[in-house]
């Protein structure tokens, strides 16, 4: 495909402006001025844009197109209205330094959104700005050594965490300026209570668990573990990747969780934009609230919103209040769906998930098969492995036959690991077809396998070296010297 | 029953049946019942589709500050946005799609990503840019980071007049032990004051931060501060308002190693202050000191170009704890508007708007300052699109009458005094606007002076 640059040509524009309406009389400061027509931004009319973008739009694979069966990250259906609603004049054009009196649309619904994020968590507090779920993290962690820091404690600097821990759990911890303490999980894909014992002690800051964990697993011992951790003085983290699982069954605020982070690009059916904005609230117990980041949406007694800085919070982490655009998606999906409708969603869920788990195993290995699932599980690659096909050839061919492919090689702990979350917004024709994919695959890795490691053949493009792409580094389009 | 679900009692049923259990509650065994939640979550009902939109028609007519003419900046600007990007960015296949792990099912988000890359760098001035972060402030923050880990040096320069937002996320993304942070303090015309810089330089320090143009608008010349700092062994890292860029001379031409900036001006709505996207550039030496994702170009097995998710190894799903960054999801679907932003106003517009925001800003400055009492703060320093003004009534005064006129007047720093504001026009507002603007002030300052 053409790049845009390539269809430049000098005096195209794809924009009109009034003409300036006022005396050109203003003059740069000399030697700071910038050469007229030296940046090398394209020239293209709107019409060529447009043809760009949705050449280029019919390169993806999305989620109106077909299934995503990607662990942890929950990729739903998107509803439509939750984009109209999002972009309605009140909040598009609302300035976010807007003094509070004439923000109290954004700032109540932003209060409601609270709320809902509190009671469905069980916790007492919460801030929505976090753009992410690893800002979320982050945030998280902040509260925690604040908290710790306050009470003459602030040489806790472990955060222990399951060797099954998403990426952004270690990375975070060391931005958050905290060391990783690794807990094995025992046999059954759990975090083993002995070990966590062991591993706590007197610099213990937080423990940081995904639960249901990243093999789709609800922590059977969850009262233990996060037990064991206060009675060493740390709190507990939860990473609330897989909150999709709870909704409306179980709470993390009950489970000994002090601070959660939820992903409103997962559980909450906001879109993934090609990689974000995603939005990473964070709930937490009352006893944290004085550390949350400036400002969180408080209401007086007249009933009127307000900005409000926590007496003891730890700082910012965006310039301004989240990524309130995708704040207002969320709301309007918890809306729609109510009480009943969230609990609907934890149990298609959890049946899809189980429904794929019991029809794939018995073609893919399954290392830790003890009794359900909760809206995931992990398949391993094994034994398609002593064929020659590796994880990563099944997961190119599936794009062969129109699906994404799942998460793969995570957790770290499954070897070959394909980790498949079909979330509730699949029915079970499609899931029928993904169950008849895999079986072909499994088929072709015995009796064809080059059709697997020759795959994909029915994409934009074949199988992409990504070898070469960091080894002859090309990150910007070169310029065309005249 | 939900619209979003499509399977009903009877599918459910099946499922069960294959799955080998009576009943949902089955699946929900390995819960431990103490931690199972005991009643109803407690929300509002259901509403329909209908009944929402009425719900959110209410709660949003309460945002009057959203029609008010907005002379109000400070980091989010009312630029105007070309409808073409929304109708790019509500196509499914951008905005539902995934981060594009698999990449041969991903081109139209790489190459559209990888062509981001490109246009931030070209306005830049750098060599590199990667995919965005999540905001200017977090894009500073980062960079301060980025410094830290490229020279091994643990203390970090900010100048005094970046914006006080931004400065408190980089104090929260660099409060651990081992960081410092010294503020470079502004003379009495706003610009850096480079004595105490070159002071401050002394012993060696990662970094010099500065923002171009700055907090107050204000233009200074970067190049004496990279000079400063790379003395030092530090890079230069400017926070670059993309909008003053192709009028100025590029950060990169000034010495900058690392640019970072806010890309909201650049075709997305305000919001309320987010989703926008953070955006960083830098000489390609530093690449793998890189934050983020970055998109490159390779080829497939049959020698055709496509693009990838590149130098992987830095980012926390491969070296976790040892990770340039935690960043996973970034701001993908904003920087998708940004470059098709920049392609439709391109080379040319881009340059138009700048210089309309140039000479409008210009234009109510020397109209205000025409009004007796009202007073620049820092002088006759050069700015872009903002300036500071101290008015001769309260800073109060001013936003209440003029938003009787349904105008944000803009936005009152009272760090620097009483009555001082922070007074923004961008290519949006018309010469009709900023006459009522400045006659208003004038009657207001009228009264005051006579009484």
């Amino acid at each position: 495909m053409k790049t845009v640059f390539s269809m430049s040509s000098s005096g195209r524009m794809g924009v009109s402006l009034p003409a300036l309406d006022v005396p050109p009389s203003a003059e740069l400061p000399e030697g700071l001025e910038r050469e007229s027509g030296s940046i090398g931004l394209p020239e293209v009319t709107e019409g060529q844009v447009m043809r760009h973008f949705i050449e280029l739009s019919n390169a993806n694979h999305h989620v109106d197109k077909g299934m995503y069966p990607l662990g942890s990250c929950t990729m739903k259906y998107n509803p439509r209205q939750n984009e109209d609603i999002a972009r309605m004049p009140g909040l598009a054009g609302l300035h976010p330094l807007s003094p509070d009196a004439m923000a109290q649309g954004t700032l109540e619904l932003m209060h409601r959104l609270s709320g809902y994020l509190c009671e469905i968590t069980g916790f007492e507090a919460i801030t929505l700005q976090p753009a992410a779920g690893a800002q979320g993290e982050f945030c998280g962690l902040m509260l925690i050594t604040s908290y710790h820091r306050d009470r003459g404690e602030g040489h806790r600097n472990e955060v222990l965490m399951p060797d099954s821990a998403h990426g952004t759990n270690p990375a975070t911890s060391t931005l958050a300026g905290c060391k990783v303490i690794g807990v094995s999980s025992n046999d059954r894909g759990e975090v083993d209570p002995e070990d966590l014992r062991r591993k706590v002690g007197p610099n213990t800051a937080a423990f940081m668990l995904t639960n249901p964990n990243t093999l789709g697993l609800f922590e059977s011992k969850i009262g233990e573990l996060t037990s064991i951790v206060h009675e060493a003085g740390g709190l507990n983290y939860m990473d609330g990747a897989n909150m999709n699982a709870l909704l409306g069954v179980a709470r993390p605020g009950d489970m000994g969780f002090d601070v959660c982070h939820l992903n409103l690009h997962k559980t909450f059916g906001t879109p993934h934009g090609g990689g974000g904005p995603g939005s990473g609230p964070v709930a937490c117990i009352s006893d944290l609230e004085r550390y949350l980041p400036d400002s969180i949406v408080s209401k007086d007694s007249d009933g009127r919103y307000f900005l409000q800085k926590p007496d003891r919070s730890f700082g910012r982490l965006l310039a301004f209040h989240g990524n309130v655009g995708v704040l207002y998606r969320a709301y309007a999906y918890i809306r729609t769906l109510g009480a009943d409708g969230l609990c609907e969603v934890t149990e298609n869920a959890l049946i899809n998930a189980n429904y794929l788990k019991e029809k794939l195993k018995g073609i893919f290995e399954l290392p830790f098969d003890d009794g359900p699932c909760m809206h995931e599980f992990v398949l391993s690659g094994d034994r398609q492995l002593e064929k020659g096909v590796k994880t990563l050839d099944i997961a190119k061919r599936l794009l062969d036959y129109g699906f994404h492919a799942p998460t793969i090689y995570f957790p770290l702990i499954v070897h070959e690991a394909m980790m498949i979350e079909p979330t509730e917004t699949e029915g079970i024709e499609d899931l029928d077809s993904f169950i008849a994919a895999m079986e072909s695959i499994a088929r072709e890795v015995e009796e064809k396998p080059h059709l697997v490691t020759d795959a994909p053949v029915n994409t934009p493009v074949l199988r992409l070296d990504e070898v070469a792409a960091v080894k002859e580094l090309c990150i910007v389009e070169p310029r065309v010297e005249e | 029953m939900s619209r979003y679900i499509p399977n009903r009692e009877e599918h459910r049923r099946r499922m069960l049946d294959e799955i080998g259990v009576d009943s949902f509650e089955d699946l929900l065994k390995p819960i431990p019942d103490e931690y199972m939640l005991k009643g109803e979550l407690s929300l509002p009902p259901a509403l329909s589709e209908l009944e929402l939109q009425r719900d959110m028609a209410v709660i949003t007519s309460r945002d009057t500050g959203a029609d008010h003419i907005c002379f109000l900046g400070g980091g989010a600007y009312d630029h105007f946005v070309p409808s073409a990007i929304d109708h790019i960015l509500l196509r499914s296949e951008f905005f539902t799609a995934y981060t594009p792990y698999q990449a041969e099912v991903s081109q139209g988000t790489l190459h559209a990503i990888f062509e981001y890359q490109t246009m931030i760098s070209r306005l830049t001035g750098m060599e590199m840019a990667n995919a965005s972060v999540y905001d200017g402030a977090t894009a500073a923050a980062e960079a301060c980071l980025m410094a830290l880990r490229v020279t091994r040096k643990n203390r970090i320069l900010i100048a005094g007049s970046m914006n006080p937002r931004w400065a408190r996320v980089i104090r929260t993304y660099l409060d651990r032990e081992g960081f410092e942070i010294n503020e470079i303090p502004f003379l009495e015309n706003g610009l850096l004051d480079l004595d105490a810089a070159s002071s401050l330089t002394e012993g060696g320090a990662a970094a010099l931060l500065v923002q171009y143009p700055d907090y107050f608008g204000l233009i200074q010349d970067i190049e004496p501060m990279a000079e400063l700092i790379h003395s030092a062994g530090g890079l230069l890292i400017a926070a670059a308002d993309p909008v003053a860029l192709p009028l100025l001379r590029s950060p990169g031409d000034a010495g900058a190693d690392i640019v970072v900036g806010e890309g909201q001006s650049m075709g997305l709505p305000l919001s309320y202050g987010g989703p926008f996207a953070g955006f960083m550039s830098s000489k390609l030496k530093y690449a793998r000191k890189m934050p983020g994702r970055i998109i490159g170009r390779t080829v497939d097995r049959a020698g055709e170009t496509g693009y990838v998710l590149t130098l992987q190894t830095r980012e926390q799903h491969i070296r976790r704890e040892k990770a340039t960054s935690n960043i996973c999801t970034n701001q993908a679907l904003m920087a998708l508007a940004n470059a098709v932003y920049l392609s439709l106003t391109g080379e040319q517009g881009f340059r138009e708007i700048s210089t309309q925001c140039f000479q409008k800003s210009h234009y109510l400055y020397s109209g205000l300052i025409g009004i007796e009492g009202v007073e620049p703060v820092f002088g006759n320093t050069p700015f872009f699109r903002e300036f500071t003004l101290r008015f001769p009534v309260s800073s109060v005064e001013i936003l209440q009458k003029l938003a009787e006129m349904s105008i944000l007047a803009g936005l009152p720093l009272q760090e620097l005094g009483e009555g001082v504001m922070l007074i923004t026009a961008t290519e949006k507002r018309t010469k009709e606007e900023m006459d009522a603007y400045i006659n208003a002030v004038a009657s207001i300052c009228d009264v005051e002076v006579s009484r």
